[in-house]
């Protein structure tokens, strides 16, 4: 009980802090349309090539965009937990009774919130620009639930570096360094069968395709649930794996104050 | 209830090749102020880091009423309030907000934690500001926020890392007189380090002097100034090349004990200082030695620190080893 209510308080903080800072809730809620709007035109011929299927190009893209933004939005996360150290928070929180995992648990609670959001406007964008998703409410349900295990991965993985490393440049630089590849070593925006080989290879083992083919295999008319399960298994594990990893961070952080 | 509110046990630590603390020991008993007072880099923040429970040493124990630090930390947790050396509130959230946050971590119902709130910022003069956010604050109101904020849960030992560090004197003797009032009305214990002579002097009800990571001496500051002996002759002089020949004049002078030359100045303890001082610049006149200021004081912790660390504060806290230093020109 005590750790639900640390949580509640911990992940409302972070959320009222977000909407104190218009600016940045302006770019978080702009980006994601930004990102299907310029892929979707740049490579909106490229759903012409075999392989594609027989829906449009940003039919293709929004699945994957979803998981994109989820992903490069979580991979911020730990500048939170940077700033908190500096601003000395950090000391404060860590001899109060919160318990280390309620901390990790609070930040990802945010961070899936953020990603439905931005998943919705992404989803919105789309069908205002002209796509057409298959597979009702489940599918979409499916979609979110991708994206949302995706976040939490990076989000993860964001707080473990930013307790390692203690500065905002060597994590920024190492999530710059992660996430622009992530996205190219999978289908979001390239069929699967167009790929070279060495990179649909590469991409089995890439949580961001994972995401992305259980997020189109959702909304196809009928999917193959199969597929959607196994890749969906896949992250949660990961994601149980990374916040783990966090919430050593946090162990190992202390013991080195 | 254990008759001693904190206590630590040979204590050490080191970062690497960077001993922290060598050996730290000392006792605090409830409902007093006390000081650690040391210059920078002594060990002072290590010391409250390992109280507070933020960090392990690599030897010794600490308890806080009987409750060992590092085998019981969250009901150690339950017992302290902390005011870390930097802010560590939320600026973006305001100072009501930032109370109430602190207040329901520890278990307090939102109701219960706006009524604590309301009291602290009534108490420390902050209620019109409450409503707006706290980074936007002054200085001096933003650390008693951070006061404000360690004492939401009330806490029997409140912990207190450089309090008045970057205040202006005025928001300094408010602060002092609150942190007073803690240990006389609320009957609060407070452990409070800093590097000022005149804050140990002022608030600590008993004090100990920390450098290079130990204790090199205890007790209530009239006790450590009146151990010392005597009143302190201070000479600044105009060469000082001087210091050697000054010192043997010094030393053939009745009623003069024990003499300590820092860069251009001269530390003499002697019995009677107003007797003494007449004689002593006749001889340092006989000897040549030519002076810039002269005068007699009665000891203050800084002749204190002097004796036991072998150098005065002013240079410890630059970083300076015994015996070299500025000219210092010491006021009469």
């Amino acid at each position: 009980m005590t750790a639900l209510t640390h949580a509640r308080l911990l992940s409302g903080r972070s959320l009222r802090t977000l909407s104190r800072q218009p600016a940045y809730l302006l770019f978080t809620l702009v980006q994601p349309m930004l990102w299907l709007l310029l892929f979707g035109q740049l490579f909106r011929r490229v759903a012409e090539l075999p392989g594609f299927g027989t829906g449009g190009y940003l039919d293709y893209l929004t699945p994957g965009v979803v998981v994109m933004t989820a992903m490069m939005s979580a991979g911020w996360a730990g500048t939170t937990i940077v700033d908190d150290m500096e601003r000395g928070v950090m000391d404060r929180t860590l001899i109060s009774p919160i318990r280390r995992p309620t901390l990790v648990a609070a930040g990802l609670t945010h961070q899936a919130l953020v990603t439905v959001v931005q998943s919705l406007i992404v989803f919105g964008t789309g069908l205002l620009a002209g796509a057409r998703y298959h597979g009702g409410p489940l599918g979409l349900l499916t979609v979110l639930g991708c994206a949302v295990l995706l976040a939490l991965v990076f989000a993860s993985f964001s707080y473990a570096v930013a307790l390692l490393v203690r500065q905002h440049e060597a994590l920024i630089a190492i999530s710059q360094f992660l996430v622009l590849p992530l996205a190219f070593l999978s289908s979001v925006m390239m069929a699967p069968a167009l790929m070279p080989g060495w990179v649909s290879r590469v991409a089995r083992f890439n949580p961001v395709d994972w995401a992305a083919v259980a997020s189109r295999e959702a909304l196809q008319v009928d999917p193959n649930w199969t597929v959607v399960l196994q890749r969906t298994g896949l992250l949660a594990a990961l994601a149980i794996v990374t916040a783990w990893l966090a919430v050593s961070s946090y162990r190992v952080h202390q013991r080195s104050l | 209830m254990s008759t001693t509110a904190v206590e630590a046990v040979e204590l050490g630590k080191a970062y690497g090749k960077v001993q922290a603390l060598a050996g730290l020991s000392f006792a605090v008993r409830p409902g007093i102020v006390f000081g650690l007072l040391g210059p920078n880099g002594a060990g002072k923040s290590t010391t409250i880091r390992i109280l507070t429970t933020l960090s392990r040493p690599d030897r010794g124990r600490a308890a806080i009423h009987g409750i060992d630090v590092g085998e019981h930390p969250e009901r150690v947790r339950r017992l302290i309030g902390y005011v870390p050396q930097r802010p560590g509130f939320d600026p973006v959230a305001t100072g009501l907000e930032n109370l109430v946050m602190q207040a329901r971590i520890h278990g307090s119902s939102a109701k219960e934690a706006r009524r604590c709130a309301g009291e602290l910022l009534d108490r420390f003069g902050l209620t019109a500001a409450a409503r707006r956010r706290a980074g936007t604050w002054s200085g001096g109101m933003q650390r008693k926020l951070d006061v404000a904020m360690g004492l939401m849960h009330r806490p029997r030992v409140l912990f207190l890392d450089e309090p008045t560090t970057g205040l202006d004197p005025q928001a300094r003797l408010d602060l002092w007189a609150e942190i007073a009032r803690l240990a006389r009305e609320d009957g609060m214990t407070v452990l409070l380090t800093t590097h000022y002579l005149e804050e140990a002097d002022h608030l600590a009800a008993q004090l100990v002097i920390v450098d290079a990571g130990r204790v090199v001496a205890a007790g209530t500051p009239d006790e450590l100034k009146n151990g010392l002996g005597g009143d302190t002759v201070r000479v600044g002089l105009a060469r000082p090349a001087d210091a050697a020949r000054a010192r043997a004049a010094l030393a053939a002078v009745p009623g003069v004990g024990e003499t300590v030359s820092e860069g251009g100045s001269l530390h003499a303890r002697v019995r009677n200082g107003a007797a003494v001082l007449p004689v002593v610049l006749s001889a340092l006149d006989g000897a040549g030695v030519e002076l810039v200021a002269a005068g007699v004081a009665r000891p203050s912790l800084d002749d204190v620190y002097m004796r036991f660390a072998g150098r005065s504060f002013a240079e410890a806290e630059a970083g300076g080893k015994a015996g070299v230093g500025p000219l210092e020109v010491v006021p009469a």
